[in-house]
């Protein structure tokens, strides 16, 4: 047994009774594991048609055959369930030392089911697992939970995952923090968690991730690391300036989305930028488990200390609340790691709230804080810690956008798809990226296929970003690999160094098979379509493919190129066509067939 | 004539971050690169008013000119 540890955990929080199982490892290797694996067991136990927060639904943390593994920037791990807030599959991935730690003690998955009566929390040290009460941190935010099941453990070393008081309120925009100031930030998983009155699990773990081909595996490991350290990105950019190193890109790119998407150029983003968070607050960079890259950024305003903002969080606070204060931006970031609240969706809500209320649909006096106005420092940050207390106008806003603007009559001032609100790229400057957006099986979500490179960045080729011609074949694409890339535990961003080729090398030295290009990627494809067919049984179709009418519609402003408005009716059906979906967007018995999933 | 040049990340050091240039009239990206003393091969992205160039491109006066090494995230 290599790479996967051959064995998972279930714990059944209504019964309390946890049981090992064998990992079918033929099984495994069919979905690769993390993401894939997780979702075809939550798409086998949990109807698609469930209440996300009822007890029926599952809460799946996945790690993939390579997490903890030698292999480079091989820390991640999974969430895997029904999203409260979109209805679709959600896969939340985070980075930190919990992921690599739960392979140490030998799992490669757990499948939390059913709900427990009172607060409680699982601790995992090696074989001995236990359900224990949690009253004692019940209520706690993220930092204050972590110190006291650290000294519970008696054990430094263990690593806690949580959920703040945001995911104990069910609140819809409520993720998993692990090591403190990692996030499994999208799609609402923290209420999933909160739902199941779960607040944390603590892993420690004494084993290792064994390698199937060691020779083969330091030779290719090797490799990578220099591939890693001589690239541009991964070897300097990142470490350099974090990932918010994009804005100013962006930015000059006239595609960085301003006041709720309302322009596509901020005039003072560079007071906001990765090189100004550099310039003035940065302390040190920081790394996730065996990375080489470091992109963490540890910063310090006044008595608040903590990590990030990272670019998309930083974005959703500043242009897109039309504010150039980075120091406020930090503490609103550093209220959401504590309450646990997703950055992006968080940020992006009071971006809606302030256009709602800029147009008169949201009145001063039913507001129980700061106007809501574009710009305001004081509206970001004290809004986001109402959100995360669920404090009056807070517990509103803490639903997300489009449940928010649905409330007014203005579903379409949410820029949001599928209920999840988009990130920091204006799909009218970007056309593959906003297929991408359009398409992806959680929603707003840009890590699902991450046309930016291509279309910006240049990697692997240049497109031209205004053109809608062959798109539709490279979002599919870029979608299957990033499905492999995900499940396998490693970290995406390192594929801004590195190609298929060296994903498939990877993994077949440290699991110790042969697979070829063409059936990783295929891998990739079906675990795609795995979700999607999850999705449709959710009752989440092609009418959901869509992005807000304003992309589609209203000219970008403010923005290179003026004028530009979204393409995506010219280039969905060659999207489906590409994917061998009929035109209504559903899978063909013949293409699931093909894929092993009939 | 004048041309408005940003610069970013590392190309910040020892330079500026945004400075109006004096280049020659019908000079190119490339004459830029050589006054600003930055390597062709250092340029990740370069943008001439917001729209995707190339180091041919001739310049005409009150051009914005955005220059970034390679550099990426998100």
């Amino acid at each position: 047994m290599a790479g996967y540890c051959g064995k998972l955990l279930r714990v059944n929080l209504s019964t309390g009774e946890i049981t090992k199982e064998e990992l079918d490892i033929a099984l495994a290797k069919k979905f690769v594991g993390g993401r894939g694996l997780g979702s075809y067991f939550l798409a086998e136990e949990v109807d698609p048609a469930v209440d996300a927060l009822s007890a029926e639904n599952k809460l799946i943390f996945a790690t993939g055959p390579l997490t903890g593994s030698q292999a480079p920037a091989s820390g991640r791990y999974m969430v895997v369930t029904k999203s409260p807030l979109s209805g679709t599959i959600a896969c939340s991935n985070s980075g930190g030392f919990w992921g690599a730690e739960l392979k140490r003690a030998g799992y490669d998955m757990i499948i939390v089911q059913g709900r427990s009566d009172k607060p409680c929390y699982i601790s995992v040290n090696d074989d001995a697992v236990e359900i224990k009460s949690a009253e004692r941190c019940w209520g706690k935010l993220v930092s204050e939970t972590t110190d006291l099941l650290l000294e519970e453990a008696g054990d430094a070393k263990a690593r806690v995952l949580t959920i703040g008081p945001a995911g104990e309120r069910q609140l819809l925009l409520a993720c998993i923090m692990n090591d403190r100031y990692r996030a499994a930030g999208r799609s609402g998983v923290g209420a999933v968690m909160g739902s199941k009155n779960l607040k944390a699990i603590v892993v420690r773990g004494s084993g290792k991730v064994a390698t199937a081909k060691p020779e083969a595996a330091k030779e290719v490991l090797k490799r990578v690391r220099q591939m890693l350290k001589e690239n541009d990105i991964t070897g300097k950019g990142l470490p350099t300036y974090g990932t918010s190193s994009l804005v100013n890109v962006i930015n000059e790119h006239g595609i960085y989305p301003t006041r709720n998407f309302q322009r596509g150029h901020f005039e003072t983003a560079d007071k906001v930028s990765g090189e100004a968070l550099a310039e003035q607050y940065l302390v040190k960079n920081v790394a996730c488990y065996a990375c080489p890259i470091a992109c963490g950024r540890r910063v310090k305003v006044g008595d608040v200390q903590g990590e990030g903002p990272e670019y998309e969080t930083l974005w959703a606070y500043s242009a897109d609340c039309g504010v150039d204060d980075l120091a406020a931006v930090i503490r609103a970031n550093n209220w959401c790691n504590e309450y646990g609240l997703d950055t992006i969706s968080s940020g992006t809500t009071i971006a809606c709230a302030m256009e709602l209320y800029e147009k008169g649909y949201i009145k001063p006096d039913e507001i129980d804080g700061p106007a809501l106005e574009f710009g305001s420092s004081e509206a970001i940050v004290e809004w986001t810690r109402k959100m995360g207390a669920g404090e009056g106008f807070g517990a509103r806003l803490a639903a997300g956008s489009y449940r928010l603007a649905e409330s007014y009559g203005a579903a379409e001032l949410s820029m949001s798809v599928k209920k999840l609100e988009m990130p920091a790229y204006d799909p009218r400057g970007v056309q593959g990226h906003g297929l991408e957006y359009a398409t992806s099986n959680r929603g707003g979500c840009h890590v699902r296929g991450y046309m930016i490179s291509p279309e910006i960045l240049g990697i692997p080729e240049k497109l031209d970003r205004f053109s809608v011609d062959g798109k539709a074949g490279w979002v599919k694409r870029m979608q299957d690999l990033t499905a492999v890339i995900d499940s396998t535990g490693l970290c995406l961003f390192t594929s801004f160094a590195l190609g298929a080729d060296h994903y498939r090398d990877m993994y077949n030295a440290i699991v110790g098979e042969d697979w070829t290009t063409e059936e990783m990627l295929e891998a990739g494809e079906r675990i795609w379509n795995l979700e999607r067919r999850f999705n449709l049984k959710a009752g989440v179709g092609a009418d959901e493919d869509r992005l807000p009418r304003r992309l589609l519609e209203e000219p970008i402003l403010a923005g290179a190129k003026e004028g530009q408005v979204h393409r995506l009716a010219e280039m969905l059906p060659e999207y489906y066509q590409e994917r061998g979906w009929d035109a209504k967007g559903v899978p063909t018995e013949e293409r699931l067939a093909q894929l092993g999933l009939a | 004539m004048v041309v408005e040049v940003r610069l970013f990340a590392t190309f910040r050091e020892g330079r500026f971050k945004k400075s109006e240039v004096e280049v020659t009239e019908g000079g190119s990206v490339r004459d830029l690169l050589k006054h600003l003393q930055i390597e062709e091969k250092e340029v990740g992205i370069l943008l001439v008013n917001g729209r995707n160039s190339s180091v041919e491109s001739q310049l005409g006066a009150d051009d914005v000119v955005s220059l970034f090494p390679l550099i990426g995230g998100g």
